[in-house]
């Protein structure tokens, strides 16, 4: 992270002739005042994101030490910490956390293989290719909830959807998606929609690629393997990185599909609906709460550790600038 | 591709050409196969929206059955129902004003991250991407308390606000990344002319850096379009937006997957419409403008 030291001072050295030139107000040391001049632009962007985004999670923190139920509103009462022990040893809350983690490694992980070969599929000239690509586009932008009801009715429903329509024409069996295989129901329909996104990540990595290089490979006896191996794959780890990335910190916090698909039903409730279940219709505010910042930890555990792969990003992207 | 052994290529082709040439049309073939399974299940709502409710619930699928607008026609209410215009005004309202207030929120922010950044940027800069990793579940209590107490319940402006914050951090991320590209000698020429800050900022800064506008703009509309725990959570009547309405719309009909594929067609319609007019900004956008 002190990194970036030796790439920044290139822009900071400028002469700062705006803050001379707009500011004349300079009666305090110039300096100061010069480098408040720099930081007032961003000002108005952090204070709003801290208030808007950081005070709810104090209000959180605090109201996970009350007993606090909407019901019982006369009985609210300080709890120190006995929200979080009967969190921690509620078993719904712990299913919800592996639930939580499952759903997100599957879905990240397929979307990125599958991404990943539909971009190396794409990375190739053939006929009516932008078409293919408007079309494996298309999941990604169709609206999450609308998308959750067209999987739920039209396609897994068991009496009259498309997929056991089209087994009855093949004279396959006429299973219960949601009820048979809850989870993976709920994963097949966000892996639809975000492998389009892994997809669009990976091809923009691929036609990135120093292509004499890979001429010069061939030239040398490199067989497809080799290269894609070699020389395909190292290029694309920071694309499969910020797609990895980008593709938890949405994933981690779907809502969307398991409230409309299936309630949060058959174990496949996740974090995020746990808590609103918890706070929405059970109005256990202290508990819903502690959960909340339980997941804040959990969450700033993994993101320290994300963190670091977007900063290694970064640093490239800083070094080139 | 590998035209690399051209001169005997004139006469006739070299079986290992033939070969490759076989691969890449089977490769093309298999592209097609799966784009065309990708697109299947929008075809298909698509196809069942325009089909009467008895001819959608059908098992086989009734693939030739006549097209109707009956679907449609339920969904915007003229039998009786709730209309459905409220909502998708409301959600052009809010993703329009979110968008427009992250943008003039983001690009002075980027402006002082980028071309004139200060002491510790990249701290900053991880600062607004930390706090998309908070799970906006955690901090939804507090916001509907605060909501209730001070009547902002069911008000479309506290969407407006949370959608804000939702998409400045992206937004910084992105225009920063897009102003960073921006030559220091043209902003340099603006301050020796004794430009103002918001001068540099709205004549010089925001006209080279369109496209990467465009691209963020497109990205916070489709992202607030989208949003449906905040819209489910702290909306009523007055405020709902389209994805709160839709969850609404189905729990109260009977038999209903025309409608319902109606429905949900007119909702992503405006999302689809945009992201097939820029895909290519779409990328630039997700990728948080590092992939250009």
């Amino acid at each position: 992270m002190s990194n970036p030291t030796t790439a920044v001072p290139v822009r900071g050295e400028r002469p700062p002739t705006m803050a001379a030139t707009s500011r004349n107000t300079s009666k305090p040391p110039r300096n100061r005042a010069r480098e408040w001049a720099t930081r007032a632009p961003l000002m108005p962007a952090l204070i709003f994101l801290i208030v808007v985004t950081q005070l709810p999670f104090v209000a959180t923190l605090v109201i996970s030490l009350f007993d606090w139920n909407s019901f019982r509103p006369d009985k609210r009462a300080f709890a120190g910490l006995e929200n979080y022990t009967t969190v921690a040893s509620d078993p719904a809350l712990r299913e919800s956390i592996l639930t939580t983690v499952l759903l997100t490694a599957t879905v990240v992980i397929v979307s990125v293989v599958l991404g990943l070969a539909l971009a190396l599929l794409l990375d190739r000239k053939f006929r009516g290719r932008g078409l293919v690509r408007t079309m494996l586009i298309a999941p990604f932008l169709v609206v999450p909830v609308a998308s959750a009801l067209l999987w739920k009715h039209a396609l897994y429903n068991p009496e009259y959807g498309l997929f056991n329509g089209v087994l009855n024409w093949l004279g396959g069996p006429q299973p219960q998606w949601l009820s048979d295989m809850p989870l993976m129901a709920v994963e097949a329909s966000l892996i639809w929609q975000w492998t389009p996104f892994m997809m669009l990540i990976l091809l923009a990595g691929l036609q990135g690629r120093p292509l004499d290089m890979i001429e010069a490979a061939r030239l040398d006896g490199a067989s497809n393997w080799q290269i894609f191996r070699f020389l395909t794959l190292p290029h694309l780890r920071r694309y499969l990185e910020l797609g990895t990335l980008l593709g938890s910190i949405y994933i981690v916090q779907n809502f969307d599909a398991v409230f409309t698909l299936t309630r949060g039903g058959l174990d496949t409730a996740n974090l995020p609906y746990t808590i609103y279940e918890t706070f929405y219709n059970a109005h256990e505010y202290g508990l819903a709460s502690a959960a909340g910042v339980l997941v804040v930890i959990g969450t700033i555990i993994i993101a320290t550790f994300a963190l670091r792969v977007v900063s290694s990003l970064f640093r490239e992207e800083a070094s080139r600038a | 591709m590998t035209s690399l052994t051209a001169p005997a290529a004139i006469t006739s082709v070299p079986p290992a050409t033939r070969r490759a040439k076989r691969r890449g049309a089977a490769l093309g073939l298999l592209a097609w196969f799966v784009g065309i399974l990708f697109v299947l299940p929008v075809l298909w709502m698509l196809l069942t929206s325009f089909h009467s409710e008895s001819d959608a619930a059908t098992n086989p699928p009734s693939l030739a059955a006549p097209l109707t607008l009956d679907g449609y026609k339920t969904f915007f209410g003229v039998d009786g129902g709730a209309s459905p215009w409220p909502a998708l005004l409301n959600s052009m309202g809010t993703s329009i004003f979110s968008t427009l207030f992250v943008l003039v929120l983001a690009l002075p922010a980027a402006f002082a991250l980028s071309i004139r950044p200060v002491r510790k940027w990249t701290d900053v800069m991880f600062f607004f991407l930390s706090t998309k990793m908070l799970p906006v579940v955690a901090g939804l209590l507090p916001v509907y308390l605060f909501a209730k107490d001070t009547g902002f319940l069911d008000n479309v402006w506290l969407l407006v606000i949370l959608y804000t914050s939702m998409n400045l951090p992206i937004a910084v991320w992105m225009m920063q990344s897009f102003l960073a590209d921006i030559p220091v000698s043209i902003i340099e020429a603006a301050q020796m002319d004794g430009a103002r800050l918001t001068t540099i900022l709205w004549r010089v800064v925001a006209p080279i850096a369109g496209p990467g506008i465009a691209a963020t703009s497109l990205i916070c509309f489709i992202f607030s379009w989208n949003e449906m725990l905040f819209a489910q959570v702290l909306t009523g009547v007055v405020a709902q937006t389209a994805p709160a309405f839709l969850t609404g719309f189905v729990t109260s009909q009977g038999l209903f997957l025309a409608q319902v594929c109606a429905a949900s067609m007119v909702i992503s319609l405006p999302v689809l419409a945009a992201g097939f007019a820029a895909q290519d900004k779409l990328v630039q956008g997700l990728s948080l403008g590092a992939v250009k």
